[in-house]
């Protein structure tokens, strides 16, 4: 009788058997129920998920250079979130770190989704607050700058047109 | 927390605010959504979440369905309130996990529910009996606009909203169906079924979400992409994958009437049987044997009004449910007699199946 296959994790039996195509290439892996209950492997969408980011990670590493030799990779400036941690997790740790990682979600978001665009709704007043955002650090910028080269009232119209700007905003 | 409100409540699902419907039980959507430069629960510091926790709070409950509902923390309540919250499908474990700034809101149909610091900062939802997704996403729509206006949304023109997992980006939006599909389990053709729908980017799973069994032919259905099309198209697709499986139990109705009569009205007659007179049942079984006369409705053998009667057992079968119907915490064996006299009370009335009324 053929010898049962082992458990890729420990020695036991390997009772669950998961293929899945990663990057366009077949990967196997065999787990007993105990190792698949602890990675999840019953979670199908969380699984994958991690699968595809450890995958990702390492044919960064092994096709092009690595960003850092060893250890953590990316690291979010905003929140400390590493890219070890999104390997681990399968989940980001603030919505910068959608700019951090970008490159490394790029390509698993084409496996993930049926496009990489949003086409869905548009919220009305984060839209509105973005705009804000950047009236506010444009003007903020003019401020300094006239201040730098002595137009005191320069400034004080920049100062005055922040103030109408703000009040809105405080409000809500 | 009220529970006796809570469960006595005329309330969406429980067969006292809307018709059931045959084979589809209910139908819901929720949005993922998260406070800008605030990092998501799952990273966020302890003083982080009770922000995102008083913020979210004040606007929610600035919102008049709110009002004559419920809010809850859930450090405030005992396990076994949150299990039966759990059995009403209104929050997910995961929360129940989440004791430091974890919230629920409902309101009083429980039809609108907000879950507060779950995987993302905020879960917009809304359930509606039978399949109805145009009126659900009218109105998580109005209810997401409106808590926009007061909370700034983490938001990117390229990703959509911008959510814990990148699974939930876009739209951030999941939308399922609760279907009952007895005849596909019963002629062995839901491994089939499974497998079709996930080609299409569909997935089906047991009642309690991820990884749990098809007890009672229940199972959840929903779209797993969110982005790359907007929420009306991935609703459209999932209503057009929806209405083929709808399809197919229909024909596997008809089938097994044609091919395997005695074996179908045999099950039926002993479910019949064992509700009306069993005075053990634990809650597999009941689920098993209330799904059979949930069939015995949809075609035509018993009054439809009964249906929102079994759609109410379903959720009243489960043991959070059965405890707090006893009024204290009960051993197992105990819980299956209390659940079987339950189902003999509630369905004392409920006459016979009538096999010469069968319509299809």
């Amino acid at each position: 009788m053929a010898k049962p296959i082992e458990c890729n994790s420990c020695n036991l039996p390997a009772t669950v058997h998961l293929t899945q195509i990663v990057n366009g290439q077949i990967k196997k892996i065999d787990l007993c129920e105990n190792c698949a209950k602890e990675k999840g492997v019953t979670d199908p969408e969380g699984f994958s998920l991690a699968e595809l980011l450890s995958t990702a990670g390492s044919s960064n590493s092994e096709t092009k250079k690595g960003n850092s030799p060893a250890g953590q990779g990316l690291v979010c400036e905003s929140c400390g979130f590493s890219q070890h941690n999104l390997n681990k997790l399968g989940r980001m740790g603030c919505p910068d770190c959608y700019k951090t990682f970008g490159s490394i979600l790029k390509p698993m978001l084409t496996t993930m989704h049926v496009g990489t665009g949003h086409c869905g709704k548009f919220p009305e007043f984060a839209s509105d607050r973005m705009d804000m955002q950047k009236k506010l650090s444009q003007l903020e910028k003019q401020i300094a700058k006239a201040i730098e080269e002595e137009r005191y009232e320069d400034a004080a119209l920049c100062r005055d047109q922040i103030r109408q700007l703000a009040e809105p905003v405080t409000e809500a | 927390m009220d529970l006796q409100k809570l469960i006595k409540g005329k309330t969406e699902l429980t067969g006292k605010l809307s018709k059931s419907s045959p084979v589809v039980i209910s139908s819901r959507i929720r949005l993922a959504r998260n406070l800008s430069n605030i990092p998501f629960p799952g990273w966020a510091k302890s003083k982080q979440k009770r922000e995102v926790l008083s913020k979210c709070r004040e606007v929610v409950e600035g919102f008049q369905p709110f009002k004559g509902g419920l809010f809850v923390k859930m450090e405030d309540l005992t396990e076994l309130e949150k299990l039966i919250l759990v059995e009403r499908h209104l929050i997910s474990k995961e929360l129940t996990q989440s004791a430091e700034a974890g919230a629920m809101a409902v309101d009083s149909r429980q039809a609108r529910v907000i879950m507060i610091n779950e995987e993302d900062h905020l879960r917009i939802q809304v359930l509606k009996s039978g399949f109805n997704f145009n009126r659900i996403w009218k109105t998580i729509d109005e209810l997401d606009s409106a808590f926009e206006k007061n909370l700034d949304y983490s938001f990117s023109p390229e990703l959509g909203y911008l959510t814990a997992c990148p699974t939930n980006l876009g739209t951030g939006m999941r939308a399922s169906v609760m279907m009952h599909l007895s005849a596909l389990v019963l002629s062995n053709q839901m491994e089939k079924v499974i497998r079709a729908v996930g080609q299409l980017g569909i997935a089906v799973r047991g009642i309690y979400g991820e990884g749990s069994d098809a007890t009672g032919s229940i199972f959840q259905i929903s779209n797993q992409q969110t982005l790359g099309e907007s929420e009306k198209e991935i609703l459209k697709r999932l209503s057009n994958v929806l209405k083929t499986v709808i399809e197919h139990e229909y024909n596997a109705r008809e089938k097994l009437f044609e091919t395997e009569r005695n074996m179908i009205q045999d099950k039926i007659g002993r479910a019949y049987g064992v509700l009306k007179h069993g005075y053990l049942l634990n809650s597999g079984e009941a689920m098993n044997l209330l799904s059979l006369l949930r069939l015995s409705v949809d075609i035509g053998m018993l009054e439809t009004d009964w249906r929102d009667i079994i759609d109410r057992l379903f959720i009243e079968n489960q043991p959070a449910h059965i405890q707090v119907m006893a009024e204290r915490e009960l051993e197992p064996s105990e819980r299956d007699a209390k659940r079987a006299e339950h189902l003999r009370r509630s369905l004392i009335e409920l006459p016979e199946p009538d096999f010469n009324k069968l319509t299809f």
